[in-house]
This record gives C-alpha cells, structure tokens and sequence, in this order.
C-alpha cells in the first residue's frame, strides 16, 4: 500500500464516520421528543455532514482519479464504506442515540484533538475546525447521560440497556491496520491506542456520576476496517443512494 | 477586469443569508479574492461546517459578478485557519444585538462549551441581565437559544467558537 492509497482510505474512514452518523441523526428530524432535541440533533447532523463534505472530498483528491465528494457518497458499494459499526446502529430510543452519541464524541473528541497537530495541513485544517463542534457535541451527550441516568426508574434502565447494548462496538473505535501504521510513520494519522485509556477515563467518569453501572462484557465485533458491515448499514446506503443510482448525475 | 480590491468592496456588500443585516465581510466570511489573467477566486470560510448558507452565498457571489464580464469565477471553501467568532466586528456585534439576536460575549473560544458553566448574558431587547438558556442549539448552526426571564421574550444568542 502507498502513502496516497493509505491517505485515500484514511480519509474515507473519517468522512464516512460523519457522514453516516449525520444521516442518522437527520432521521430525528421532527421526531425527537421535544423540539429543543430536534434542533440540537438536525443541528449536529448538518455539522457532521458538513465535515464529512471536506473529508471526502480531501479523499477524491489523494485518490486522483477526479472523482467529486458527491461521487464517493452516492456511487460507493457497501463494501468500500469504512465508518466504525457503531455510527450505523439504528437511532433506537433517546436513550440508544445519546449512548452512541456519548461514545462517539468522547471519542472525536481526543481523536480531533490530535488531528490538528496533524503533518498534513488539510486533515489538521479541518480538525481544527470541527473540534469547536465536537465541543458543543460533547457537551450535549454528557448532560443527557447524566440526565437520562440519574433521572426516573424508566430512563435510567434504557440508558443502561443503551449502554450494555452498544458497548460491544466500543473497541473498533480504537482498531489500527497497515493504513493506521503507514500514515503514523509520516505523522499524520493519530496512534488510536494511545487514546483508548482517556477514553475509558472520561466514560467512566460520566457513567459512575450518572449512577449507571459500567458494561463489563468483554464480547466485541468488528469488522469495519475491511467493509465488513452490520445489517443496518445497506439499508442507510439504500436510502441515501437511490437518487444518484436511479437517475445518474440528477441535480435540483 | 476589476482589481482584486474593486471585487472585494462590491462581494463587502452581500448581506448574510440568514442574518441580513450584516454582511458576508462583518461576520469574516469573506476572506480574500485572487484574480489572475480572466480567472477570479473567491475564498471564503463558513463559519459552521456544515451551514447551509453556503451555497446561498456562493450564489450571491456569482450573481453580483455577473455584470462584470469576468470569464471565469471560482468560489473556494476553505476551513483553515478555523472561522471564530472573534472575527465579528464591535460594529457588526452592535447591528445583531439591535436586531435581536445577543452577539458572542467573550473572544475566542467557549471553553464553557464543555464544562457547562452558564455564562450571564444580557437580553438584547431590554438589558435585562436575568437571562436563562433554553437549548444549547437554536435556529441555525451558530446561534443558542435564550429567554430572558424579565421580559419574558426568547432570543437567539451568537454562540463564541
């Protein structure tokens, strides 16, 4: 593998993660429990997709083969999309989406940290730029589970089957392969094991003060490094395809 | 063919899509123009990454050029260095707070943003001190929503990134 083709995958791996993320979160939209939510969710998909924009298209670029953003969303099978198994879980309840929210900010929150110390001066750009929303992210997660938490009977049991449940896509987040190793040796891809004790730190913390019990199960899949996928993935690429795959190059 | 500085002032007075009464030049937006032979480049920063006013903008960049007769005009994106709220003017701040939405109190970046101190901001429509947020998100990307618990009227809140 070169460093180009290590930077083409590297860059999907980022922009998916956004992308698919932000095409579930835009599925609250005019669903969330309360309005305030709605905003907040929509909100944070737009950042997301947003993100997701300039990292595929840095990714058209280090593949050179003059694909646009558009094309590496629309026309990629299934099995060429690299976002980590637990941005494509479905939104469940409230609880089930501020669980995947909470694991997935801490995470980008000490990913990006370190992407903007980045060797290449695209990829740091643009961490420097979505870490002031990963912030507001964060943020939001973390009073929910303490909300949700130590709330009623009723919302601490969901966030804590919220919890149990997803916690078996929590150990990918930090999984490395040969295109990890290439782009660390050139300073521009962050050592992910170097940031999993933080990780757990920080969940920790907030699980503990949000009176919920840590998940202790040790089962974890993954899969996603190679394209291999849960279920729910196809049927969000279905959805968010079908206009490019029905009628190619549709504009409005 | 314009100068660079000609292009500049006429794009200064394109108004925010959202926010029309300041422009794409108060809120640091518009960042600089480039012309080289017949070609014109636009670089300009949005301020969240995924504002939709972008586009919105793009397009009201071309069409203010378009009586200009410059062959070719390219609109770029760029994300480095990161849009700030410390890029608003004093001036443009005061044109949001009469128009209803509290600007960015303090420069730079929220560190509030993540550990949930409240910040005491003042209701742009009667000074009123005694503010409390609603939602950390509101009605676009950059803006929180607040109500002032003495008038009793909602407003919008510039957020600091």
């Amino acid at each position: 593998m070169t460093k180009q083709e290590a930077l083409f995958n590297y860059c999907l791996r980022l922009g998916d993660n956004s992308l698919i993320l932000g095409h579930r979160l835009s599925e609250w939209s005019s669903k969330a429990p309360i309005i305030e939510e709605d905003l907040a969710l929509t909100n944070m998909a737009l950042d997301l997709i947003g993100r997701s924009v300039a990292l595929l298209k840095y990714a058209a670029e280090a593949e050179g083969k003059g694909h646009s953003e558009d094309d590496l969303a629309y026309r990629r099978p299934e099995r060429k999309f690299y976002n980590n198994l637990l941005v494509e879980q479905p939104n469940g309840d409230f609880a089930v989406t501020i669980v995947r929210q909470f694991f997935n900010s801490t995470f980008e929150f000490l990913l990006y940290e370190e992407l903007t110390k980045s060797k290449d001066a695209t990829i740091a750009g643009i961490a420097a730029k979505t870490i002031k929303e990963i912030k507001y992210h964060l943020r939001h997660a973390t009073d929910w589970m303490l909300r949700l938490g130590d709330g009623t009977p009723e919302s601490h049991l969901r966030v804590q089957n919220a919890l149990n449940d997803l916690w078996m896509f929590s150990d990918e987040l930090f999984e490395m392969n040969e295109v990890d190793e290439i782009l660390i040796k050139e300073g521009i891809a962050v050592d992910l094991t170097t940031l999993k004790t933080n990780w757990e730190k920080r969940i920790n913390e907030v699980i503990l003060e949000a009176t919920l019990i840590v998940p202790t199960s040790t089962f974890m899949q993954t899969g996603s490094r190679q394209g291999i996928h849960s279920e729910y993935l196809g049927y969000i690429i279905a959805e968010m395809q079908y206009l490019q795959r029905a009628y190619p190059d549709a504009k409005w | 063919m314009l100068t660079e500085k000609e292009i500049f002032d006429i794009l200064s007075e394109i108004p925010d899509p959202e926010i029309p009464v300041i422009t794409i030049k108060d809120l640091g937006i518009l960042q600089r123009v480039e012309v080289t032979g017949n070609t014109c480049e636009i670089f300009i920063t949005p301020t969240y990454s995924g504002c939709p006013a972008m586009k919105m903008i793009e397009d009201q960049i071309q069409e203010a050029l378009a009586p200009y007769q410059i062959t070719t005009i390219k609109v770029n994106l760029i994300y480095s260095p990161a849009w700030t709220t410390d890029w608003i003017s004093d001036e443009a701040k005061e044109k949001l707070r009469i128009y209803g939405i509290a600007p960015p109190e303090h420069s730079s970046l929220d560190k509030g943003a993540l550990t949930g101190k409240a910040k005491e901001l003042k209701c742009p429509l009667c000074n009123s001190k005694n503010t409390e947020m609603i939602s950390q998100f509101g009605s676009t990307a950059c803006k929180a929503l607040y109500r002032c618990k003495d008038c009793k009227e909602p407003f919008d809140y510039f957020k600091c990134i």
